[in-house]
């Protein structure tokens, strides 16, 4: 998994609340059985003018000079919301998202976006909003500075916003962890746990 | 200290305190499908690693699988038979328990898992399907995951999850008349919006919800989700004991009596406290129906489509502008009497016998409205059987429904069949996002009464005030 640290980039706004997985990547984009090849078909139904078509919607924000070279997303609440599909983060990864802003996230997502490399960091919603206003000022040199070692997200104007991440989604980001090597050193535990619940739920083992 | 069904349920699970507000917890059961569990499957394999335990591993087809009589592996989906193909190969070599094409016991996973007797009181359970919080019903403390998720559940029997805030949601007094489980989640969501349960595990309590058959109570848990919630259950009862006891995974005769000692157990003690309490009065709910494009977007049947300038939130109210937009329904229309294109009843939420039961009831010495294109697609292939010992496929038939085979069908558009270009379909399922049943669809959730009632009038109907 590739690492997180600190990113200095152009931050893309696509405030809308309840944004689903479906959006995100619809099920007929999901072609094959692989995490690879779904960036074509992330927000399909949005970036393009037909569904299942690949002419581009001009008014899509990631289809607009600078936000193509985005690598955060500024977003609204509940980001992620529906489905479990982990193809949606696949696909913004691909696409080269590493860092969605948001008041909120879908739960699942949230954990999906830990394991793959991509920072989801909560901000409240007047944060959001005010950092949009300074981006769309001039977005190729409004950038936002995001730092997960200091929990920060810094403004054009030079204010920060720190966040809260757990500190075990924090060291698997920073890290690159995979997270079953790190389990697996709690095997004697787990078997140790097992051992003993076997005979106080024996209707469990099948 | 005095603990809710849902601390004794983690505390039993619970192998290590990471210290930092996550936990090392034990899964009990992994259940996995063609769509998210064949990457995971096959990503284990190409990492090396064994499913720990595959005796407690089960998996269905259900996502990707044609639901026409005669199915194959073939698909209408572009590209799903690699799907159902990968994942057979992978499920035979991993050695789990496989519920494949051609099996009656196949069908939407969430269906055949309380169907078989897998999912259990007191049992954690995950799948990397975000509706795995059906299995609540039971009792079980279950929830949806990630495949990359899936797979470490699968190689190390455990996951590492953050702990929930707890949530009481009781519903007091009783339904009237045509009002379901559906209805009353629906309520829920409506009143506390898609994101109102976000961090938190919930317990559905109250008379109301005493009185539910457990098939009903699946249905409430089903989408806990919807309401942005990491889970939901209902404390297990002896109507759950009596669900559960013969089913073929079920704890047999020898552990079933220590079995129940201890699912008696596991109830909420009385002065146990949760983080947050909601209250719905039953009486207040009427049949609910969806007007957007969240599930949070819904009201009573006999209500008007909202006005978004009625509403303060501006992100709200840019959200509903938009979902009529997508909707093409104009602010103030009443919601009964709008004309529909199409009725779909199945889906993990409602396709389960009790549900085929009540739309039949419905539908039984009568005709869908002409035009309307309407399918009912059981959740299992034994939900259908048991519903063809009752003819009820042939009251489904006889009034203009075709009649499927089991699997989640056109609860979404991966590419195959689908709903047509601006089609209004009223429908059981859990999703009315904006094309989800296909290319600009229009999706009003619904009961199933309230969906066969639907069909037979041609727009969206009262179920109270049919003929």
């Amino acid at each position: 998994m590739e690492k997180f640290t600190e990113l200095e980039a152009i931050a893309a706004p696509l405030i809308r609340i309840n944004i689903d997985t479906d959006v995100i990547i619809p099920s007929r984009e999901m072609k094959r059985v692989s995490k690879d090849g779904l960036s074509d078909g992330m927000f399909a139904n949005w970036r393009y003018t037909e569904p299942g078509g690949r002419e581009e919607n001009p008014d899509f924000v990631l289809n607009r000079e600078p936000y193509r070279q985005a690598k955060i997303l500024l977003t609204g609440d509940n980001f992620g919301c529906g489905s479990s599909r982990e193809h949606a983060v696949w696909a913004l990864a691909e696409w080269g998202i590493r860092c969605i802003i948001a008041p909120g996230f879908g739960n699942i997502f949230y954990g999906n976006c830990v394991r793959n490399g991509i920072l989801p960091v909560i901000l409240p919603e007047e944060t959001v909003s005010g950092l949009v206003r300074q981006v769309e000022e001039d977005p190729a040199r409004n950038m936002l500075q995001v730092d997960l070692i200091h929990c920060m997200v810094g403004a054009p104007d030079g204010t920060t916003n720190s966040f809260e991440i757990a500190p075990a989604d924090q060291e698997m980001l920073l890290e690159g962890l995979d997270a079953i090597a790190v389990t697996r050193r709690r095997d004697d535990e787990i078997l140790a746990f097992q051992g003993r619940d076997r005979l106080k739920r024996p209707w469990i083992y099948l | 200290m005095p603990r809710t069904v849902i601390e004794k349920i983690w505390d039993e699970h619970q192998i290590a305190d990471l210290g930092d507000g996550t936990c090392l917890i034990y899964t009990d059961r992994v259940f996995l499908h063609e769509r998210t569990g064949s990457v995971a499957l096959k990503s284990l394999e190409a990492a090396g690693r064994q499913v720990r335990n595959p005796e407690q591993v089960f998996c269905t087809m259900d996502h990707i699988v044609d639901t026409f009589p005669g199915r194959t592996d073939e698909t209408r989906m572009p590209g799903g038979t690699a799907f159902i193909q990968t994942t057979r190969d992978a499920a035979l070599s991993a050695g789990i328990n496989l519920f494949d094409l051609g099996d009656t016991r196949q069908g939407i996973a969430h269906v055949v898992s309380p169907e078989q007797g897998i999912a259990l009181p007191g049992a954690t359970i995950v799948c990397p399907d975000s509706h795995t919080g059906t299995l609540g019903g039971l009792g079980a403390l279950a929830w949806g995951i990630g495949s990359t998720e899936a797979e470490h559940a699968l190689a190390t029997k455990t996951l590492v999850v953050k702990k929930p805030k707890t949530m009481r949601v009781t519903f007091t007094g009783q339904l009237s008349a045509g009002v379901t489980a559906k209805d009353m989640i629906l309520t829920l969501i409506g009143r506390h919006s898609a994101s109102g349960g976000i961090g938190y595990a919930i317990e559905f309590a109250g008379e109301a919800v005493c009185k539910l058959s457990i098939e009903a109570r699946l249905t409430l848990c089903n989408m806990t989700v919807e309401f942005g919630a990491w889970s939901g259950l209902v404390a297990p009862d002896h109507k759950t004991f009596e669900y559960i006891n013969g089913r073929p995974y079920a704890p047999g005769e020898s552990l079933w009596e220590q079995a129940v000692e201890h699912w008696q157990a596991l109830g909420s003690d009385p002065d146990a406290t949760f983080d947050k309490e909601i209250e719905i009065n039953c009486a207040d709910i009427a049949p609910q129906i969806t007007w957007g494009t969240s599930p949070m977007h819904e009201t009573g049947i006999d209500r008007l489509v909202p006005d978004p300038n009625d509403e303060t939130d501006e992100n709200k109210r840019a959200a509903m502008e938009r979902a009529l937009e997508y909707m093409a329904l104009e602010a103030g229309t009443p919601l009964e009497g709008i004309p529909i294109d199409a009725a779909f009843i199945g889906s993990c939420t409602n396709s389960r016998l009790s549900d085929l039961r009540a739309a039949a009831e419905i539908l039984e010495g009568r005709k869908v409205a002409e035009g309307i294109r309407a399918i009912c697609v059981p959740g299992s292939g034994l939900v259908k059987q048991a519903a063809e010992a009752e003819g009820i496929d042939k009251i489904f038939m006889a009034a203009g429904f075709d009649w499927r085979e089991s699997g989640c069908s056109m609860c979404f558009f991966a590419g195959g069949e689908s709903f047509g270009h601006e089609e209004r379909v009223v429908s059981s399922t859990n999703r009315n996002f904006e094309n989800r049943q296909g290319p600009r669809t229009r999706t009003h959730l619904a009961s199933p009464a309230t969906v066969a009632a639907s069909a037979i009038e041609g727009r969206l109907a009262d179920v109270r005030n049919l003929d």
